[in-house]
């Protein structure tokens, strides 16, 4: 389905997750954090982004909270204070790649 | 004569070298399979060593008396997998060479992962996904007087996904019935999970169960660390949970023998076709059971359905044929809930666990998703079937490597 955010018209499942990372900017990731409830993206937020932005579009998988850590070099309890409940979830949405898959 | 060399021993290995053995071309092929222990440990059986329904005797028995013969056995360490040169490393540093590997190598409990698990080992802290751990439990609720239990999972994905809720509910079915002091006993679950379970109907059905048994559920804890010391499991946003005594499950993580040879995810599990099982990096490398990443349940169960799939496709393989066996993801579990009582589930990748009959449609004996003592029994003799039919890859009768539809009320699933 399609969702207008920040003035840009994506694809979006039905959670709101972007289907085409190249439909991805800094604005949208803006605008996805607000609804989300976090009012402003910091140098910190930004560095998991970029790095889970990275690491998709290499591995084409959303990586685990252990390599955020161990590749990304950013501590998981970093990544909770940055996205609190549910970090990886929801830096996955704002930075415009899947929904991680939910484990067994 | 071309190899066939499988690593390790446990359910998944074991079923693989009987499965295989029956139906390979025997003047082209050779088997070897490569454990370092002597040990083989029916693992459901570990749940029930604590409450004292099992003891040892019941759950270990040699390896070597699950090993077809004609199958060579190498008892060693396996030090690495050489993948670019077809070779695996043994500790002693001899080389055993393959044309096909098969990586059975499972997973295992990893305490050191969590910042003060290690520390608090065997005191106030156990486990039950080891031997050791449900022997040392025993010992310990056994002695126990009471205060707060806490039933805890560290982190997805872990072996048997329902033991810790089965070991909460026999544990409210212990104090009861066997110690007659659960008064004295506050029973917490604390889970990363939102709820009870992975599966959302499943999950309604079991977590209805939580405030019936008077057990008290936290969801949504993901453990930064254990104290010991103050006996409090905290939370990477600072939630905390006390606790008198803490049974957890650790971050389960694959073979460190994967992380050596380079062929694991962050977890040390290995990249797996969900379908083919072949490794998604070597088209002669293909994986069975807990080592694969695959996004269904590590259990026996689906070891043994992998086990048909995987050696229809070895076959297809060294015939040169496509891999056209696709295996769906099918787990089938007992839950025990106590009082002589369980659940049965069985799903795969597509359907999730529903309510219905098992395995004869309509006719069961067993019944999926509701609480029965027949589904106990079931639990109960499936000890028997494991050791006599399952490890010796004998079929069983009306259950089939493939999920069943009929006998089960799919309508209930979301559209």
């Amino acid at each position: 389905m399609e969702k207008i955010i920040a003035g840009y018209t994506v694809d979006v499942t039905e959670e709101g997750y972007l289907t085409q990372m190249n439909q991805w900017n800094k604005e949208i990731a803006e605008a996805i954090a607000k609804e989300l409830g976090i009012h402003e993206l910091t140098e910190g937020h930004w560095k998991v982004i970029e790095f889970l932005r990275k690491d998709f579009a290499e591995t084409e998988k959303v990586p685990t909270t252990r390599r955020i850590k161990n590749v990304g070099n950013i501590p998981t309890k970093d990544l909770y204070d940055l996205f609190p409940d549910g970090p990886v979830l929801k830096a996955a949405k704002i930075a415009g790649i899947s929904k991680p898959v939910s484990c067994v | 004569m071309k190899k066939i060399l499988i690593l390790g021993a446990g359910t998944a290995g074991t079923i693989m070298a009987n499965m295989l053995n029956k139906k390979i071309n025997k003047r082209e092929w050779s088997i070897t399979i490569i454990d370092q222990h002597s040990n083989h440990y029916y693992q459901p059986g570990f749940l029930f060593i604590p409450f004292g329904i099992y003891t040892e005797k019941d759950v270990v028995k040699r390896k070597v008396k699950f090993l077809p013969k004609g199958v060579e056995y190498i008892q060693a360490s396996v030090e690495l997998i050489n993948a670019e040169k077809n070779q695996v490393v043994l500790g002693n540093q001899e080389m055993v060479s393959y044309d096909i590997l098969i990586i059975a190598t499972g997973c295992d409990i990893a305490p050191e992962e969590t910042e003060g698990l290690n520390e608090g080992w065997g005191k106030d802290l156990f486990d039950f996904y080891t031997i050791g751990g449900a022997l040392a439990l025993k010992d310990k609720l056994e002695n126990w007087n009471g205060g707060k239990l806490v039933v805890h999972v560290s982190e997805m994905p872990i072996k048997c996904p329902v033991a810790p809720i089965e070991f909460v509910f026999l544990a409210d079915w212990f104090f009861t019935e066997k110690k007659k002091n659960r008064q004295e006993v506050e029973l917490v679950y604390v889970t990363p999970l939102d709820s009870a379970f992975t599966k959302p109907i499943c999950s309604e059905v079991l977590g209805d169960l939580f405030p019936q048994k008077n057990i008290s559920l936290v969801n949504k804890f993901n453990v930064s660390h254990v104290d010991p010391k103050s006996r409090k499991l905290v939370s990477f946003d600072n939630k905390e949970v006390d606790y008198d005594l803490l049974v957890t499950v650790p971050i389960n993580m694959g073979s460190k023998l994967i992380g050596r040879s380079g062929l694991g995810d962050d977890l040390n599990f290995v990249p797996t076709d969900k379908h083919t099982l072949q490794s998604k990096d070597y088209e002669n490398i293909f994986v069975i059971g807990d080592a694969t990443d695959l996004p269904t349940s590590k259990a026996g169960s689906v070891a043994h359905f992998q086990g048909e799939i995987l050696t229809e496709n070895i076959l297809n393989y060294t015939n040169r044929k496509p891999l056209t066996a696709h295996f769906d993801g099918h787990a089938n579990c007992f839950i025990e809930s106590g009082y002589n009582k369980a659940f049965l589930i069985d799903f795969n990748y597509d359907y999730e666990p529903v309510s219905g009959t098992f395995p004869l449609p309509g006719i069961g004996p067993f019944s999926l998703l509701k609480e029965t003592k027949v589904n106990h029994l079931g639990k109960m003799a499936f000890k028997y079937i494991y050791w006599n039919m399952l490890l010796k890859g004998i079929p069983i009768p009306t259950v089939s490597a493939h999920m069943k539809k009929s006998g089960k009320n799919l309508d209930l699933l979301p559209d």
